[in-house]
């Protein structure tokens, strides 16, 4: 179970999540709705334990472990994954290296066994044909010169390789057309299990009609000011934020 | 070319300071103030970083003996520059030469312990046609002083790679002098320096066109941290009448320490009208948004700046032709990062 309770957080000192409290239990998919600038990303960040993203009150727990108080690698072995809504061009490190590297860095920490090079090649090549995706592109430099939606079957491909049991996608909709979406979507609903939580962070419904929320909340303004079922998508989809802002009637 | 007289290590009065124009960021007079004890010999120890390369070994200890070599047909030779002292001094004089068409692979490696003053001259002279690969593995002590001074003369057609990879010193120079004599040569130097603590290295190359339808390429790239400081001096000089040269240099540097410094001095100078020459220059610092999503993947911080670091340098690696001279640079570098 995720809890988070009462957060308030801040990004170069300015003040961005202001009393945020969620809780999202184990095998649940929950979204977050809410208009440009109310902290949406900011929280998933945050989460993740970003450098400059300073939590000033509040706690954030995942499955009792305060996360606060790790390092943004050890939330990772801990299970934690954030997935980027721009994923990073990294020069020089192919994608097998980089997967490869990431999976024994947490087995590591977690004191287990490092994979093999054969187990490790048989695992990510069944991801990759799960995800139609060319192997050769994992021989590239990480992300180097990718497509929006080759960037995104990437993040998809390294959460099935991780195992994560905390997923976040932050925008994971931003830059992918129809198809693409179809196709990553797929791959999340494919990792979806009774003991792995999802959050998944967006700003318009349609994601949502392809990974079926749960529960759906609304942030504004570094709260969150409502929460119901799929329902609740449809309505801003139809509606807008308008109500929930603090001006509004 | 120039009135400083040659640096001679049994003569401090030959000792450069910064006021000197190409010593300016290594100031060796400061850290050296009179002429060091000569140093006695010394056992040399182990096999070298090339051992798994094989060819004829050559080594120098303590600048005692010298190294005359010439080379035919198509051959490996490892030197091996060994220093054990503590604050005495030497000199160690290395000669290469290859006959026309001969193909040389000369493995070069400076390794050292104690805190002594090291000065290395080495010529290499490469004949029509023929080809010199020059890999130049440094491993210095940090009280070590260093300074290694190579000639390199090209021949008609002659071909000449260098890549040189140094972790530095207290103070260390590697400067190569090339000369293109004849039309034709093509040249390639590239280098590699990897600074931690307070270490300094200073990778200074002077290029002479001084015949048509030469080419050099270089990239040397570096990375300094905590205090260290990484020196690059690259001069190409074109002279009249050595048109279609094409001279290309590139210099990339991170800084990944508060305190660290790189200096770079890029210099094109250009009396030839029909050429294509440039240089490039860059220094920046690792990639922070690259470092937290290699974090947030479960990789450390420490692990994600290796990898990173690595990366970058090893498109220097990349470029040595060998497959397996490339594998055992790689692995000497993987295990300095």
């Amino acid at each position: 179970m995720l809890k988070i309770d009462n957060l308030h957080a801040s990004v170069e000192d300015n003040a961005i999540l202001k009393g945020l409290s969620l809780q999202v239990p184990a095998g649940e998919v929950h979204a977050i709705m809410g208009p440009n600038g109310a902290g949406k990303s900011t929280l998933g960040n945050t989460i993740a334990g970003r450098p400059d993203y300073e939590v000033l009150q509040g706690s954030v727990t995942w499955n009792g472990l305060d996360l606060v108080e790790l390092d943004p690698a050890a939330r990772a072995a801990a299970g934690v994954f954030l997935s980027f809504q721009y994923p990073v061009e990294i020069p020089g490190v192919p994608g097998l290296t980089f997967v490869r590297t990431a999976m024994n860095a947490q087995r590591r920490q977690r004191g287990e066994d490092e994979i093999s090079a054969p187990a490790f090649l048989k695992q990510v090549k069944e991801a990759a044909k799960n995800l139609k995706m060319d192997f050769d592109m994992l021989k590239r430099p990480l992300n180097v010169g990718f497509s929006g939606g080759e960037k995104k079957r990437m993040e998809i491909l390294q959460m099935a390789m991780l195992e994560p049991s905390l997923l976040i996608l932050d925008e994971t909709d931003s830059g992918l057309d129809i198809d693409a979406l179809r196709i990553v979507s797929e791959g999340v609903n494919a990792l979806r299990r009774a003991d792995r939580s999802m959050l998944v962070i967006t700003h318009y419904q349609r994601l949502l009609d392809y990974i079926k929320p749960d529960k759906v909340h609304v942030l504004v303004a570094g709260r969150i000011v409502a929460s119901g079922g799929p329902e609740l998508a449809h309505e801003l989809e139809a509606e807008g934020y308008d109500k929930y802002l603090p001006n509004a009637a | 070319m120039n009135a400083i007289a040659r640096f001679d290590l049994n003569n401090a009065a030959t000792y450069p300071s910064r006021r000197v124009e190409a010593w300016k960021y290594s100031d060796l007079a400061r850290i050296l103030r009179e002429t060091p004890k000569l140093s006695a010999t010394t056992d040399i120890k182990g096999s070298g970083p090339f051992a798994a390369l094989g060819g004829e070994v050559l080594s120098l200890a303590n600048g005692h003996g010298s190294i005359d070599y010439s080379a035919a047909d198509q051959v490996t030779v490892q030197v091996r520059l060994v220093s054990d002292a503590e604050s005495t001094g030497h000199t160690a004089r290395v000669s290469i030469k290859t006959q026309a068409g001969a193909k040389l692979l000369l493995l070069e490696s400076h390794e050292g312990r104690g805190d002594y003053v090291a000065h290395n001259r080495i010529d290499i002279d490469v004949a029509a046609g023929a080809e010199v690969t020059r890999i130049v593995l440094i491993d210095e002590p940090e009280l070590a002083v260093s300074v290694t001074e190579a000639e390199v003369n090209l021949a008609a057609g002659a071909k000449y790679r260098q890549t040189v990879l140094t972790t530095g010193a207290r103070l260390q120079r590697f400067e190569t002098r090339l000369a293109h004599h004849a039309h034709g040569a093509d040249a390639r130097m590239d280098g590699l320096y990897l600074l931690k603590g307070a270490r300094h290295t200073d990778l200074t190359s002077v290029v002479d066109h001084l015949e048509a339808h030469g080419t050099t390429g270089q990239l040397t790239k570096g990375v300094a941290r905590e205090t260290s400081r990484g020196v690059f001096q690259g001069k190409i000089v074109v002279q009249r009448g050595a048109d279609g040269t094409d001279a290309r240099m590139a210099h990339n540097a991170l800084i990944d320490g508060e305190r660290a410094e790189i200096d770079a001095k890029p210099e094109l100078i250009i009396y030839a009208d029909e050429v294509q020459c440039a240089h490039g220059n860059t220094v920046g610092t690792l990639d922070e948004a690259a470092l937290f999503y290699m974090q947030a993947r479960g990789i450390t911080a420490e692990e994600a700046r290796a990898l990173l670091t690595e990366a970058f340098l090893n498109e220097v690696v990349d470029r040595i032709e060998q497959d397996d001279v490339r594998e055992v640079v790689t692995q000497w570098l993987t295990a300095r990062l």
